[in-house]
């Protein structure tokens, strides 16, 4: 073969080339702009039309961005700062620098702020065992369950002893809920645990609280929930409304996957209603109509209406999303639970809803991103919320006219909030997918 | 009660109620039944004891007296003097109008942009990222205001039109004119109109409107034959005739022969007073609510559309760039057929916040069922248990409607797969 | 963990207000709080300051009844409501009164189960429009658009107005009274129509407030005034009096600078003397300290310097006193004697 070769070609090289350097087309910024920016007629127009864009977009804002006025008092004076420089039109951030707590704690008396913050810290510490399971302790789930009743202290002060006491409410119904379901049918032992937790908030515990509390007065100032405002609010809303609603989410979507038809049928017609209607009009019942449906002198102040209404809400979304996470499990689970001889109950704590909540987490997280960027709505109905209170600081003669630099003010945390949130649910996402394949 | 004299029957024991699990269900269910009809007669004692102490009896009678307010865009006629009943009902088309135009733009902005951020090209691909995280990451409240905020800054007013020094001119021949209350355009006009049809007494139906939908229709059926014949002739004899112009003709022939017959012209708007009169008007509270509810939902339906694409194997489009397809075909060929599976279930409930999310149209004044029912006639009646509950009920009904309808869609798409 | 935040919230808020059908007046002194409906914000009637301090005309009317029944301005929490929670919240009892510039109609009174306990602003609908526009009556309006406010009595009168006088005109409802501003700034709306009041204090905070006319025309009669609920006539004559007290103390010139000196003392006109508490027993007959009258005017002040502090022309808003001067000036204000 290779003699015949020989033969016909005059020339072999029987030596490697040097490797050469690839065209200067083709690496470098400029082969990446060809690659990536100008490849094809259509790219290039694209491109270019993109870049028009961004520019006109800087042009005619950044010059409006980037004003001297920080220190403005009034908008009267912002517009006299301006005009000695000669600016026809700029932003007036002094409305910024002399709100800017208020947008972000609403009322909430100034020397106390350090209680929402460190509240807020310590809900990323709680919820740090859910999020970051690998790198933190396992045991410090332990503060995760107490930091409901911390946080609803630390936020609305008061004697320490009625957290503790609502705290205790959950150990005597779990108490008895244990002890009950070795004599008789775990679900009427759980029966029982919560009648006897209802019974210690109702009739034990305040009866002991009253006398406690006069006797060892340990608490901090106790703040008003109409004094809550601003983005505090909107967290604490959200926070609330996504903290309740899982539990009764799971309870829905339990129900909703039942094979007891009643049950069925109220789960899957509760779920239905509230997904059907705009949270807007939920808030109307919470603000004109909740007080119609309790009994007759029952008087819950705004903010705690609310966040019912916001819960219900978030149950019936939340419902949904784990519904979707038990029905991404593998049936071998249920299966396998069922082969292992575990009743219902059993398979469900033990087996699906560890793993079904894990798969859960980017849909809760995304749940909780809509449930906070929706209490902007609370506005509507008269509450200080971020845009609601941008009303109300325009009401003051000084500000009366400042429009836009509120909203980019708004706008731009709720923008840092939300988009940190999503990427760590996009994270999540990442790591549950390599996770299971 | 005959069951009594059964033997099973005898040896019934009551703690089989809880521990046999042939009656456990039944039990269960039974008390899960009386604890919901509990909570149901409890709330409604409460609310019947909570009216009588108020003074206030729960009725609809305030729904047929006169509503005594106006509502600036109104798709059915209404004036002041028409029932609050008949205000719901042009609030109720206000926001029919709104979602159907939103889910519209929404599904195309959404497809554009999914695709798009799936693009080769890095810069478009960065410029959609950041649309798209902007839009879904503020709440859908600002946006709506700010887009309303941004017409009416950046626009010109009317006045502006006005005088020899006028800042501002229409646009397109004339014909168009944008400005800060809304877009004018030239409306049809028919000089030898056929008039009007009552319906029921309360709304009447444009007959020029449903005769040119007549004629529409027999044009479209008509090229709609001429295209099955050329199919079976192409069957046949392995030739198709070229039938281009015979299905263009039968469409526009008739329809123009009836334009002509009933005197079609367009009316121009033109300033007058204070505003432009004649032509259509569209204001900018629509334009606004459309355009930012869209462009809010459009967000997430980029999302939904990218990751349908990215669920599709990479062999498809391998397959189909083998096949010797360009990238445009192989995308609206070959992978978005196949990703509308994966798509159309997330898409409906897409569809469904942006219904319920037009209720916000009360932030820029567009008056929908909220701004009318559950706004303006519930301050003026005091009604609110009334008019919550059936603004509730209505949503509710619409949001089911849209549901079923997208449900029986998407069943159709999965048949078609299979 | 749904009822432990219920609870514990609960627990905290202290269940707010009892059965509304107890005396409000022993709930507030119980509770040592006056809650009052006021608006989210309105210029010059009610607004929070960066402190969170409300003020304005109506937030005086609050701190005046609790001076009144607590001897304290300060001990009130303000409730903020719209157009649409007011009259639940004041109806279910979250609120003891609302001082929210609300107008006094047949229908509120009647139907709605409200008593309003008099008038603290008689106010009137009017219209402003730019200057260029060369209009000088609101009946050479045909065709334009009119930007409102909505959650009020002014659709209404609108909706009247342009029937009664045969001329057309595309309502813009609008929700906030800023964003009302920011329409008719930009020309979205040719004319923007409101109460008197409203209308001077937004063109008060215009860049160049010249350029626009409020005309003459007033559509509507709105006495605006503070209201309790059917049923509690005890509490309904403490705000009614706290108010009429103010009115009182203007006309017979007792003011925050003064009173101090007149109450130390009987002097020699008797009607300041039973107002002021060192004669007769008018505080007791309304279950008030003597001393009643004098807190709300050494903490508030009379009338005249509430308008003037608030609403009044030395402020931006630059109200005149009108029909709001006292009766021997030729205004409305004419309140029943002290006796």
């Amino acid at each position: 073969m290779s003699n015949t070769h020989s033969d016909t070609v005059a020339f072999v090289r029987d030596t490697m080339l040097p490797q050469q350097e690839p065209p200067s087309s083709s690496v470098g910024a400029v082969g990446w702009m060809r690659t990536n920016l100008f490849s094809g007629w259509f790219n290039t127009v694209l491109t270019i039309v993109s870049l028009g864009f961004i520019a006109f977009i800087l042009y005619e804002i950044l010059p409006w961005l980037i004003s001297p006025t920080w220190d403005g008092t009034s908008l009267t004076n912002c517009r006299e700062i301006l005009a000695g420089l000669g600016d026809e039109s700029g932003a007036c951030w002094g409305v910024i620098r002399e709100r800017w707590q208020q947008l972000m704690f609403g009322f909430y008396p100034s020397d106390l702020y350090w209680r929402p913050v460190l509240a807020f810290l310590l809900l990323l510490v709680a919820i740090a065992p859910l999020l970051f399971a690998d790198y933190v302790s396992p045991k410090l789930i332990w503060f995760s369950m107490l930091y409901p009743f911390l946080a609803a202290w630390l936020l609305w002060g008061g004697a320490i002893w009625a957290p503790i006491f609502a705290i205790l409410g959950f150990v005597v119904g779990f108490v008895v809920f244990r002890y009950g379901s070795k004599v008789i049918l775990p679900a009427l032992a759980l029966a029982a645990g919560v009648v006897a937790a209802i019974l210690w908030w109702t009739a034990i515990g305040p009866a002991i609280e009253a006398p406690l509390s006069a006797a060892i007065p340990i608490g901090i100032e106790s703040v008003q929930s109409r004094e809550f405002g601003g983005f505090m609010l909107s967290i604490t809303i959200g926070v609330t409304a996504i903290m309740c609603s899982l539990p009764i989410g799971i309870v829905l979507a339990l129900g909703r996957q039942s094979d007891l038809l009643l049950v069925k049928a109220i789960c899957v017609g509760f779920i239905e209603f509230i997904r059907g209607v705009p949270l807007i009009t939920l808030l109307f019942v919470a603000s004109v109509l909740l007080n119609i449906f309790l009994p007759p002198g029952t008087n819950f102040d705004i903010i705690l209406r609310v966040m019912i209404m916001v819960t219900l809400f978030a149950a019936a979304y939340m419902a949904e999303v784990i519904r979707g996470g038990l029905a991404a499990l593998p049936k071998g689970q249920y299966e396998g639970a069922d082969s292992l001889g575990l009743d219902y109950w059993q398979a469900q704590r033990l087996i699906i809803m560890p793993q079904a909540l894990k798969i859960s987490i980017p849909g809760i997280v995304s749940t909780f991103i809509g449930v906070f960027k929706d209490t902007t709505l609370v506005s509507i109905i008269s509450m200080f919320d971020p845009i609601g209170l941008s009303n109300a600081i325009r009401a003051d003669t000084a500000w009366n006219g400042v429009y836009w630099e509120l909203f980019i003010f708004i706008g731009a945390v709720f923008f840092v909030f939300c988009f940190s949130m999503s990427r760590y649910s996009m994270y999540l996402e990442r790591k549950l997918q390599t996770g299971h394949r | 009660m005959a069951t009594l004299s059964d033997p099973p029957a005898e040896s019934f024991k009551l703690s089989m109620l809880i521990y046999d699990t042939r009656y456990r269900a039944v039990t269960f269910q039974i008390m899960a039944l009386i604890a919901f009809l509990t909570l149901i007669g409890w709330l409604i004692s409460n609310t019947a004891q909570n009216l009588a102490d108020l003074g206030k009896e729960p009725s609809f009678g305030f729904l047929f007296e006169p509503a005594g307010y106006d509502i600036n865009q109104r798709l059915v006629e209404y004036n002041n003097q028409d029932s609050h009943l008949r205000a719901a009902f042009v609030g109720l088309l206000n926001t029919l109008l709104v979602a159907f135009l939103g889910c519209v733009t929404a599904t195309v902005i959404g497809v554009i942009v999914g695709v798009l951020r799936l693009s080769g090209n890095w810069l478009v691909a960065r410029v959609m990222t950041v649309y798209v995280e902007m839009f879904r990451n503020v709440p859908v409240l600002m946006w709506i205001v700010l887009a309303m905020a941004i017409l009416i800054e950046s626009l010109p007013a009317p006045r502006d039109f006005r005088g020899d020094n006028a800042t501002a001119s229409m646009s397109v021949f004339d014909s168009v004119a944008v400005t800060n209350r809304g877009v004018y355009i030239p409306e049809p006009l028919f000089s030898r109109s056929l008039g009007d049809l009552p319906v029921g007494g309360a709304f009447n139906i444009s007959l020029d409107l449903v005769a040119f939908l007549v004629v529409l229709a027999g044009g479209l059926f008509l090229s709609g034959r001429i295209r099955a014949r050329a199919d079976a002739q192409q069957e046949a004899t392995g030739v198709r005739p070229t039938t281009w112009y015979l299905r263009l003709g039968a469409v526009l022939v008739p329809v123009i022969a009836v334009l002509i017959a009933l005197g079609f012209h367009l009316g121009y708007p033109e300033l007058k007073g204070f505003n432009f009169q004649g032509g259509t008007y569209m204001r900018n509270s629509l334009i606004a609510l459309w355009l930012a509810l869209s462009l809010y939902t459009a967000a997430f339906i980029a999302e939904i559309v990218r990751a349908g694409i990215l669920a599709i194997s990479k062999g498809q489009t391998e397959a189909a760039g083998a096949l010797g397809l360009r990238p445009g075909r192989i995308m609206s060929l070959v992978i978005l057929p196949q990703a509308l599976r994966v798509i159309i279930p997330p898409l409906i409930s897409n569809y469904l916040n942006l219904t319920k999310n037009s209720s916000l149209a009360i932030a820029v004044g567009y008056m929908d069922l909220t701004g009318t029912l559950m706004g303006i006639t519930l301050n003026q009646t005091g009604r609110e248990l009334e008019t919550v509950l059936l603004g509730m009920l209505i949503y509710l009904g619409i949001s089911l409607a849209i549901s079923a309808l997208m449900n029986w869609y998407n069943s159709r798409v999965k048949l078609v797969e299979r | 963990m749904k009822k432990s935040v219920f609870f514990g919230a609960m627990t905290v808020a202290g269940l707010a207000a009892g059965a509304a059908a107890a005396g409000t007046l022993d709930d507030v002194k119980a509770r040592g709080k006056l809650n009052c409906g006021v608006t989210t914000g309105l210029t010059g009637f009610a607004a929070p300051d960066a402190n969170g301090e409300w003020a304005g005309f109506d937030v005086s009317v609050c701190r005046a009844v609790a001076a009144a029944v607590l001897g304290d301005a300060s001990a009130v929490e303000f409730v903020p409501t719209t157009g649409k929670t007011r009259f639940t919240a004041l109806a279910s009892g979250e609120i003891d009164m609302l001082a929210r510039n609300t107008t006094w109609t047949f229908s509120r009174d009647v139907d709605l189960k409200f008593t309003f306990v008099g008038v603290n602003y008689y106010d009137g609908q009017g219209f402003m429009v730019p200057k260029e526009l060369g209009v000088s009556s609101a009946k050479e309006l045909d065709g334009a658009t009119v930007c409102i406010q909505t959650g009020t009595t002014t659709e209404l009168n609108l909706a009247d107005f342009f029937r009664a006088n045969n001329i057309s005109y595309e309502p813009v409802p609008i929700e906030t009274n800023a964003e009302a501003q920011q329409q008719y700034l930009a020309g979205a709306c040719d004319v923007y129509t409101t109460d008197a009041s409203g209308l001077a204090a937004t063109r008060a905070t215009f860049e160049d407030p010249t350029a626009h006319v409020v005309l003459p025309e007033i559509v509507s009669k709105e006495p605006l005034g503070p209201l309790v609920r059917h049923g509690d006539d005890e509490w309904g004559d403490v705000v009614r009096w706290s108010l009429n007290a103010m009115i009182a103390a203007e006309e017979l010139g007792v003011s925050s600078a003064n009173v101090a000196d007149m109450s130390a003392s009987a002097g020699n006109n008797p009607e300041i003397n039973r107002l002021l508490g060192t004669e007769g027993n008018l505080g007791e007959m309304l279950g008030l300290s003597a001393d009643w009258a004098k807190n709300i005017i050494a903490s508030v002040g009379n009338y005249g310097e509430v308008f003037e502090a608030n609403i009044g022309e030395s402020t931006p808003i630059g109200l005149a006193r009108g029909l709001n001067a006292q009766w021997t000036d030729g205004g409305l204000l004419y309140t029943p004697p002290f006796r």
